[in-house]
């Protein structure tokens, strides 16, 4: 069994959205109903969410050269080697690590307590208050099994997105980390993901949305793994327990609420 | 076909490999559930939105389209769509397509659904009435041109070519000199 | 396109003016990006905004809308004055040596104008060459003759300082320096430079001129026929190409035959007016095979008559009127035009002035409107578009339409090739394809004209329709795509001995084979042939167009046996010019064609026309064969000049001639012959210094996003993409918010002169859009999409509401890409 990197180059993005279309497209997400957004002008929806797994990120920045810089980031799910989200759910099944490196999710076995989105470092699960459920990019998991990239992938035109062996991938980053003199993100030495992005140089990680410029597992999820994990298969009344620990340790967790269907 | 380039790698299908995370438990999940377009037919398109011609696949079954998305062996797109090329799917799959023809009467407030044959006959004499009262036969200087100046037909750039070819004889037959489309603009 | 797609990928410079390419045709990128990894091309984004394509390119350079001649002007200057012209290629394959009648002026002698000026015409008899005793244009080898194209063209452009041009266009100096030393670095012959544009250079009165602009700038650097090279228009419809190709527009038959006018009473006539000459035994003149290609043309469409009987059933025009988009709304207005067929067209929200226009249609008896979905054309009359119903008296069919993947045949994409599409499902509900609609009518009208007479009915009873099986009532019900593209391609319709006449080698066919290419139509009414430049589409074996091989065996990227280019699956044209006398490719790692001494033949691609290396001039559809340097078939003249826009705060800094002196005024020419005045309004324009100008200070463009599509009809029923964009908005920079005190998301107002209810968007202030620096006037520009109107999942301010009523003065194409406007907020 192979296991897979989706590599990300951000300055080839044209921001054409088809990635965005296509996710919705293969995994039949319906549309939600939006508005215009005003800052963030051309983002939408303004934010991942139950019916949203890929989002272009639009951010104009100052680079450091002084010039304009559009940057259009493609935000899914960077499926961890050591996925927290999994970590912290309390139901059997619901998330899984694959050999392939996709971590999925099945809605049968969700409970909708969203520890995994508390638990994410990188922000990208959302809830369905109406389902009680969570979903996210699941790497296109039926695709990948069958011979076939991901669905973003193969509506890429710009070749900013890319799918292949991991290795192939990894040794692809560092050349174009390379060639463009852009950094490797997330720094797959110090946390592992099997989505990898090329981000564009000159722009700081913190002038663009949602990037956690040092992403690892959080503390609370270690303790939960470690310490009250093994329990909670006897009992689901544990989840209301870890999400007390972890707003006392964290504080609230801010998703906000989306609306759900639409047209 | 180019099998190659089509599936991207072959592999030994949808088993699950529990990676140390999450549950170990034998789970059938959605995620492992059957690839969706294994068995349904592919048939070949070309996007109708901008003049790439980029190629599209539409997956059928049981006459639907379930699902479309780009051609791998196409040599411009070879795969890839934009945002409105990976919409496809909802042109074929829309609650607010017209599914019958539309008459609005003289000064009406709103559409009646009406039949093809009625529309069409009425269509037909609108526009023999029209040509027979005003077709011209010669202009202000006597020179022979058979023409109709009062009906106007316009469009074309999203018919495909035989459409559009058989549109403009059409058109020249009845004597149209106002012939104009989406170059224009 | 004079290139395709793939062939991107040979570029050194990519230069995209005019076009958003990554938003308007995404995947050209893949090219583009292609070029860039495999070759390290470098990529120029020309546009008076930052755009998505601004965002990925290596250079880029700011315009104010309007001035694409002076920055161009300002390009072939810097080319001029570095020595950056491929001379070999503009001796031998340019017009650059020949000599100008001696009378010739232009805008250096003239302050603006050219010779022969006459109101807002030009008599053009100045605008030739001189020709020597065999009628052949006398040349100067050494282009230093003053009366010289060369030498005109140089003197012409010197004008063209980079301070000047720069004080116009508001580039910075720098950039445009840059832009300058990057392009003109292809005038290397191993190196090539494309051109990649679109509506924002055609969509302006001098538009023509803005691509003869790039047209000039390629010739001097020898970047047309060659891979990586050409003009490359990127057409914004499935089809538009073909829809062209197949002549829907009033001046064109198929194949780009001219529609016959009142002083062509007869084929005789019209055949000598439009069968250019050429002494030159070099140049194939292509345009020279005219009565064959009319002749095959009137045998399609009226098989059983005489070619003279078939000429006198075509309609004729008054020579020299125009009948094109924007009169056909002037006329409507005048109560002239009564019923109107609309084909998946939206002028309610894409013409120009769309408030006059929708006005326009309630002047109709009757329209019938074919369409996937409803749009604001077929539903000007609801109260949603504000009007009363009651007091419209116009009778509207609209007819359920088959979409793309529910019907078959072939469409032509920008680099030609015309592509099969095969139907996959049936069409909803009652929904029919347009072919079957339009076979429906041509046989209910045949038989009305055949059981009622009328007004000269034999171009409809004799009219050749046989486009499937025939049933018991003597008609065809179920018409094929097929069939209509074997018609299309042409066929003999007697049996047919043609001798070649190099080899005098005799091929015999019999009526029904499939003509195998356009060389071999007749004039006598041999063959028939829909539309000659498709001819060899289809043969007797098969639909080329249909044809899925992937193998590339040069490694080109030309792909022969994929789909069908026309001419002749030709996919570069002009090929000729990429090879040297000896038939040996200027570029060696990207030839197009070369010559095989030993197999004395061409490789490679399909070589434009006949003989071998040298022995044909390579511009086979100009009459001398060489690309025109100076193109004396411009309305407004054989060099492109700067003027400014119609609507302009600007004052023409190169000439005393501040707009388009051969500028038809079709705004004022409603005003003077319509007495509406709810139609009138629509006309007014703020030209610069005018009366009202002060009022409508702000430069407005109207753009496409990738999101939606051209009046929004086949995108905003589209859930997925209205979410993409939901709403009109209006893009502004940051200076010009804070001067207004606008914040982004605030619910604007736009108005202009046209439109002073005007039109709401949302604000969207933007770092990528900067006011520019005009000869020391600060000068703001801001700009919206034309995807919104009032149907639709979701619905918006119609930008067309106040657009300008003119058009270039050579298409007629509207000036969508540079008018006054001003905005004011109307709440937070």
């Amino acid at each position: 069994m192979a296991e897979f990197v989706k590599l990300i180059d951000v300055s080839k993005c044209t921001g054409c959205r088809g990635c965005q279309v296509a996710c919705k497209n293969w995994n039949e997400l319906p549309a939600e109903k939006t508005s215009f957004l005003g800052s963030r002008s051309l983002q939408n929806p303004p934010e991942l969410s139950y019916n949203t797994w890929t989002l272009i990120r639009f951010d104009e920045v100052n680079s450091e050269d002084g010039k304009l810089k559009w940057v259009m980031r493609h935000d899914a799910c960077l499926h961890c080697e050591t996925p927290a989200c999994a970590k912290a759910c309390p139901s059997p099944g619901a998330l899984v690590k694959t050999a392939e490196g996709a971590v999925v999710h099945d809605p049968k076995y969700c409970i909708g307590c969203k520890a995994c989105i508390s638990a994410c470092p990188f922000n990208i699960p959302r809830n369905s208050a109406a389902e009680e459920k969570m979903a996210k990019c699941s790497l296109c998991y039926d695709r990948i099994t069958n011979g076939k990239k991901p669905a973003c992938v193969t509506a890429c035109p710009t070749g900013c997105l890319d799918f292949g062996y991991k290795d192939d991938m990894i040794a692809k980053a560092h050349k174009k980390a390379e060639a463009s003199k852009g950094a490797i993100y997330p720094d797959n030495h110090s946390y592992g993901t099997n989505v990898l992005y090329v981000m564009p140089a000159g722009v700081k990680l913190t002038d663009l949305q949602n990037v956690n410029p040092k992403p690892g597992m959080p503390t609370t999820i270690l303790w939960w793994k470690n310490l009250f994990k093994p329990f909670t298969l006897i009992g689901m009344g544990a989840v209301a327990g870890f999400a007390a620990l972890h707003y006392f340790i964290k504080g609230p967790h801010l998703v906000e609420k989306k609306k759900e269907g639409g047209e | 076909m180019n099998v190659t380039r089509r599936g991207f790698l072959k592999l030994a299908g949808g088993t699950l490999a529990a990676a140390g995370v999450g549950a170990s438990v034998g789970i059938k999940s959605a995620y492992a559930q059957p690839f969706k377009v294994r068995y349904a037919k592919e048939v070949t398109t070309i996007c109708p939105y901008c003049g790439v011609g980029c190629g599209i696949i539409a997956h059928v079954s049981n006459g639907k389209v379930i699902n479309t998305e780009g051609d791998p062996d196409h040599p411009i797109n070879k795969g890839a769509l934009c945002s409105k090329g990976s919409s496809l799917f909802q042109i074929a799959n829309n609650d607010k397509r017209l599914t019958k023809v539309q008459y609005r009467a003289p000064g009406a407030d709103s559409w009646q659904e009406v039949e093809w044959d009625w529309a069409l006959e009425k269509i037909a004499h609108n526009l023999k009435k029209e040509r027979d009262k005003s077709f011209v036969t010669t202009n202000a200087d006597g020179a022979t041109v058979n023409r109709l100046e009062t009906v106007a037909s316009i469009g074309g750039a999203s018919l495909d070519n035989e459409e559009v070819y058989v549109l403009g004889k059409l058109n020249r037959a009845l004597g149209l000199v106002y012939i104009e489309h989406q170059a224009r603009i | 396109m004079t290139n395709h797609w793939n062939d991107i990928q040979h570029a050194d410079v990519v230069l995209i003016m005019g076009s958003n390419a990554a938003e308007n045709h995404p995947i050209s990128f893949k090219w583009v990006n292609e070029a860039r990894a495999k070759r390290g091309a470098k990529l120029i984004t020309v546009d008076p905004r930052f755009t998505r394509t601004s965002a990925v390119s290596d250079i880029t350079a700011r315009l104010r809308s309007g001035t694409d001649i002076a920055f161009m002007g300002g390009m072939i200057n810097y080319a001029i004055e570095k020595n950056r012209i491929n001379w070999d290629y503009v001796r031998d394959y340019t017009d650059g040596t020949y000599l100008v009648n001696p009378d010739f002026r232009g805008p250096v002698d003239l302050d603006g104008l050219y010779s022969g000026l006459d109101g807002s015409k030009y008599d053009k008899a100045t605008w030739s060459y001189q020709v020597d005793e065999a009628g052949l244009p006398k040349r100067d080898l050494t282009m230093q003759d003053p009366n010289c194209v060369f030498q005109l063209l140089k003197k012409h452009y010197a004008r063209y300082t980079v301070k000047k041009v720069c004080g116009l266009t508001g580039t910075d100096p720098k950039d445009f320096e840059a832009v300058c030393d990057t392009f003109t670095s292809t005038y290397l012959p191993e190196k090539s430079g494309t051109v990649m544009y679109a509506m924002g250079t055609t969509q302006h009165t001098y538009g023509s001129q803005n691509v003869r602009a790039f047209a000039v700038m390629q010739l001097l650097l020898g970047n047309i026929g060659v891979a990586g090279g050409g003009i490359n228009a990127l057409r914004g419809e499935s089809n538009v190409q073909g829809s062209t190709d197949h002549g829907a527009l009033f001046h064109i038959l198929t194949g780009y035959l001219k529609t016959p006018n009142a002083k062509q009473p007869n084929l005789v006539k019209y055949n000598e007016d439009n069968t250019p000459k050429s002494n030159d035994p070099q140049s194939l003149n292509w345009w020279g095979n005219t009565p064959k290609y009319m002749a095959s043309l009137l045998k399609a469409w009226w098989r059983d008559a005489d070619l003279e009987t078939a000429y006198s059933y075509m309609p004729k025009l008054d020579a020299g009127k125009n009948y094109s988009y924007l009169p056909i709304w002037s006329e409507m207005a005048k109560g002239k035009i009564k019923g109107m067929f609309v084909w998946g067209m939206n002028p309610a929200v894409g013409a120009p002035s769309s408030r006059m226009v929708r006005r326009a249609l309630a002047k109709l008896d009757w329209m019938v409107a074919v369409d996937l979905w409803e749009t604001e054309t077929s539903a000007f009359w609801q109260t949603d578009a504000g009007v009363d119903p009651s007091t419209i008296n116009t009778e509207v069919f609209l007819l359920p339409a088959a979409a793309s993947m529910e019907k078959e045949g072939s469409v032509s994409n920008s680099g030609r090739w015309a592509q099969w599409r095969y139907k996959a499902v049936n069409a909803p509900g009652h929904a029919e394809d347009d072919l079957w609609i339009m076979n429906q009518l041509v046989n209910l009208t045949k038989d009305l004209y055949k059981k009622e007479g009328g007004a000269f009915p034999d171009p409809i009873l004799n009219l050749t329709w046989n486009y499937g099986p025939v049933g018991l009532d003597g008609k065809v019900h179920n018409p094929s795509p097929r069939e209509v593209a074997k018609e299309i391609n042409g066929y003999f319709v007697t049996d047919k001995e043609i001798e070649d006449k190099v080899t005098g080698e005799v091929k015999k066919f019999k009526a029904g084979d499939m003509v195998p290419g356009f060389p071999l139509l007749q004039d006598d009414g041999s063959t028939c042939c829909g539309c000659w430049v498709y001819c060899n589409s289809v043969d007797d074996k098969e639909n080329k167009m249909m044809k899925r091989d992937t193998s590339d065996p040069t490694g080109l990227g030309f792909y022969h046996n994929w789909s069908w280019a026309w001419p002749m699956n030709r996919r570069v044209v002009y090929n000729r010019a990429s090879v040297d006398a000896e038939g040996k490719p200027f570029a060696k790692d990207k030839p197009v064609i070369w010559w095989s001494g030993l197999k004395k033949a061409w490789l490679g691609d399909v070589p434009d026309g006949g003989g071998g290396p040298g022995a044909k001039h390579p511009f086979i559809m100009v009459p001398h064969g060489r690309g025109m340097l100076f193109a004396a078939g411009m309305t407004d003249g054989p060099f492109p000049e700067h003027y400014e826009p119609l609507e302009s705060q600007v004052k023409n800094t190169m000439s005393a001639s501040q707009v388009n002196p051969a500028l038809a005024r079709w705004d004022k020419k409603v005003k003077e012959e319509v007495c509406d005045p709810m139609l009138v309004e629509g006309c007014a324009a703020v030209t610069y210094g005018s009366e009202f100008a002060k009022d409508f200070p702000i430069i407005c463009s109207t753009y496409r996003v990738v999101e939606h599509w051209q009046t929004g009809q086949m995108t905003r029923w589209i859930p997925w993409l209205t979410e993409l964009v939901p709403d009109q908005f209006v893009e502004l920079s940051e200076e010009l918010a804070k001067e207004k005190g606008i914040m982004s998301g605030d619910l604007l107002r736009i108005t202009s002169v046209r439109n002073l209810e005007g039109i709401t968007a949302y604000a969207y202030v933007t770092k990528r859009l900067k006011p520019f620096n005009i000869n020391g006037k600060t000068i703001h520009q801001v700009g919206m999409t034309w995807h919104f109107g009032y149907k639709g999942l979701v619905t918006g301010g119609n930008a067309n509401d106040l657009t300008p009523f003119i058009g270039d003065s050579n298409t007629m194409i509207p000036e969508y890409k540079a008018f006054l406007v001003n905005i004011e907020r109307v709440r937070r």
